[in-house]
């Protein structure tokens, strides 16, 4: 049976790909791909009859660029130049690729990807060529915007499917931006979010959000993992709420909405800024079905003693099956997987490289 | 001015298999030499050199026995038949 699941699994040392049925019980693994270079942005592409697999590698000699493979990881293609550069006049030079994300269905051909040092780039030929988003590379803010522990990254792109006009970002450490005029401006929106590392703790910008999540049936509704903070938005970042309602603690990296409700959201607390593993050494994922008003712990099938473990935050996915799968990697190289909810896991690969990321498809019949 | 640029091997595809670079024109430095290099492959060289024309932080480019490192960087001057090295640096984990 050919597969129809795909776990992509970015790491230090390469790309896997995992792969399997619509039952997700037997797994596949493919790889590595691109042996020895890092890979921290990964995404399936299946607009327009495309099956593209992009996937953003760095070399630690030899710089960083997006790669593309149309046949699922058999052969990988991509421009011979490093595709995405920024202009000369900026002074800035690319040194890693963050985040890769599709655009919106009704433009297929786009593709939108966050780098380091923090930028946002548009594709509009499917990942082939790439130019800045001006009015972010220009913005009046970036010589205050400082690099957190992982650089001056922008890692998280999120788009309004309902608003053309409309779409944000977040950077670490600057925090949560939003247009409404296509990317030609970018206002902050951060009221509510904490900044504990500065002496202004509600500045308007210079958060370190670490990540950002949706479900695009209620795209106004946001929910941001902060370097300590949990918080959500029903106003697309206008105002946020602490919805830490039981958490062991609000610090943490990942955060991912469930792919049919909007209401339900996993996250992975991290214990501190200072000791970077699950409370506990008990490795949970947390989650919430109304919102942040509480949250309880899934941890059927994963380790609950010595478990050192941390999550990055774009370590932890969800698929698009009716019975949702959720899938999440750690620093440690394992990569766990639910094929229901979250309600049970099992070890999918116990001895990866460190895991930078995790990403999902669901193949469309061929 | 004949200079050779010997690549290392992760470098050949992106120069047609080539292990070394033979260069006719005439360049004063290093700089030069790499700009030369780039008008017949570009993607050599943007693995060497930033969009901002910086080398690299982990490669690392000798003249002769000697990085350019401790002489004048890209700036360094080159003698006819010179021969210019480009080695990934000893890096990573």
């Amino acid at each position: 049976m050919p597969p129809s699941t795909l776990v992509l699994v970015g790491t230090t040392k390469g790309a896997f790909i995992l792969s399997s049925d619509d039952a997700r019980k037997e797994w596949t693994v493919d790889g590595p791909h691109f042996p020895g270079e890092a890979v921290y942005a990964m995404a399936y592409d299946q607009r327009a009859g495309r099956s593209r697999l992009l996937v953003g590698v760095h070399s630690n000699h030899w710089g960083a660029t997006v790669r593309f493979s149309d046949d699922l990881g058999r052969s990988w293609s991509g421009p011979e130049r490093q595709a995405i550069r920024f202009p000369e006049s900026s002074g800035l030079s690319l040194a890693q690729v963050w985040q890769i994300v599709p655009g919106r269905p009704e433009e297929p051909d786009v593709v939108w990807a966050g780098v380091e040092p923090a930028a946002l780039f548009r594709s509009e030929d499917g990942g082939e060529s790439w130019a800045p988003v001006r009015g972010l590379l220009e913005h009046e803010h970036r010589p205050r915007w400082m690099p957190g522990g992982g650089g001056l990254c922008l890692h998280t792109i999120v788009l309004d499917p309902t608003n053309g006009e409309r779409m944000a970002i977040a950077i670490s450490t600057a925090g949560f931006y939003r247009t409404d005029d296509g990317g030609a401006t970018w206002q902050p929106r951060n009221a509510g979010v904490r900044a504990v590392f500065l002496p202004d703790k509600y500045p308007e910008f210079g958060q370190c959000v670490h990540k950002v999540t949706h479900h695009p049936s209620r795209p106004e509704r946001l929910f941001l993992q902060n370097h300590w903070g949990l918080y959500r938005s029903d106003d697309w970042g206008d105002s946020w709420q602490d919805v830490a309602n039981g958490v062991p603690s609000d610090f943490g990296f990942a955060i991912q909405a469930h792919p049919h409700d909007p209401d339900t959201v996993y996250v992975i607390p991290i214990q501190s800024d200072e000791f970077r593993v699950v409370p506990g050494a008990q490795l949970r994922v947390y989650r919430t079905r109304d919102a942040g008003a509480t949250w309880g712990a899934l941890d059927n099938g994963l380790p609950q003693e010595h478990a050192f473990e941390s999550v990055l935050r774009d370590g932890l996915a969800v698929d698009t099956h009716r019975r949702a799968g959720v899938y999440f990697g750690t620093r440690s190289g394992k990569l766990y997987g639910s094929n229901d909810d979250g309600e049970s896991w099992t070890t999918l690969a116990d001895a990866l490289p460190p895991i930078c990321c995790v990403k999902t498809a669901v193949l469309a019949p061929s | 001015m004949a200079v050779s640029v010997v690549l290392p091997r992760a470098l050949t595809p992106y120069a047609h298999g080539l292990g070394t670079v033979q260069l006719d024109a005439s360049c004063a430095t290093v700089r030069d030499a790499l700009g030369r290099v780039a008008e017949r492959w570009p993607a050599l060289v943007d693995r060497v050199l930033t969009e901002q024309g910086e080398l690299r932080r982990h490669v690392n480019i000798f003249v002769g026995d000697e990085s350019i490192a401790f002489l004048d960087g890209l700036s360094t001057t080159i003698d006819e038949g010179a021969t210019i090295t480009i080695v990934p640096a000893v890096s990573g984990g």
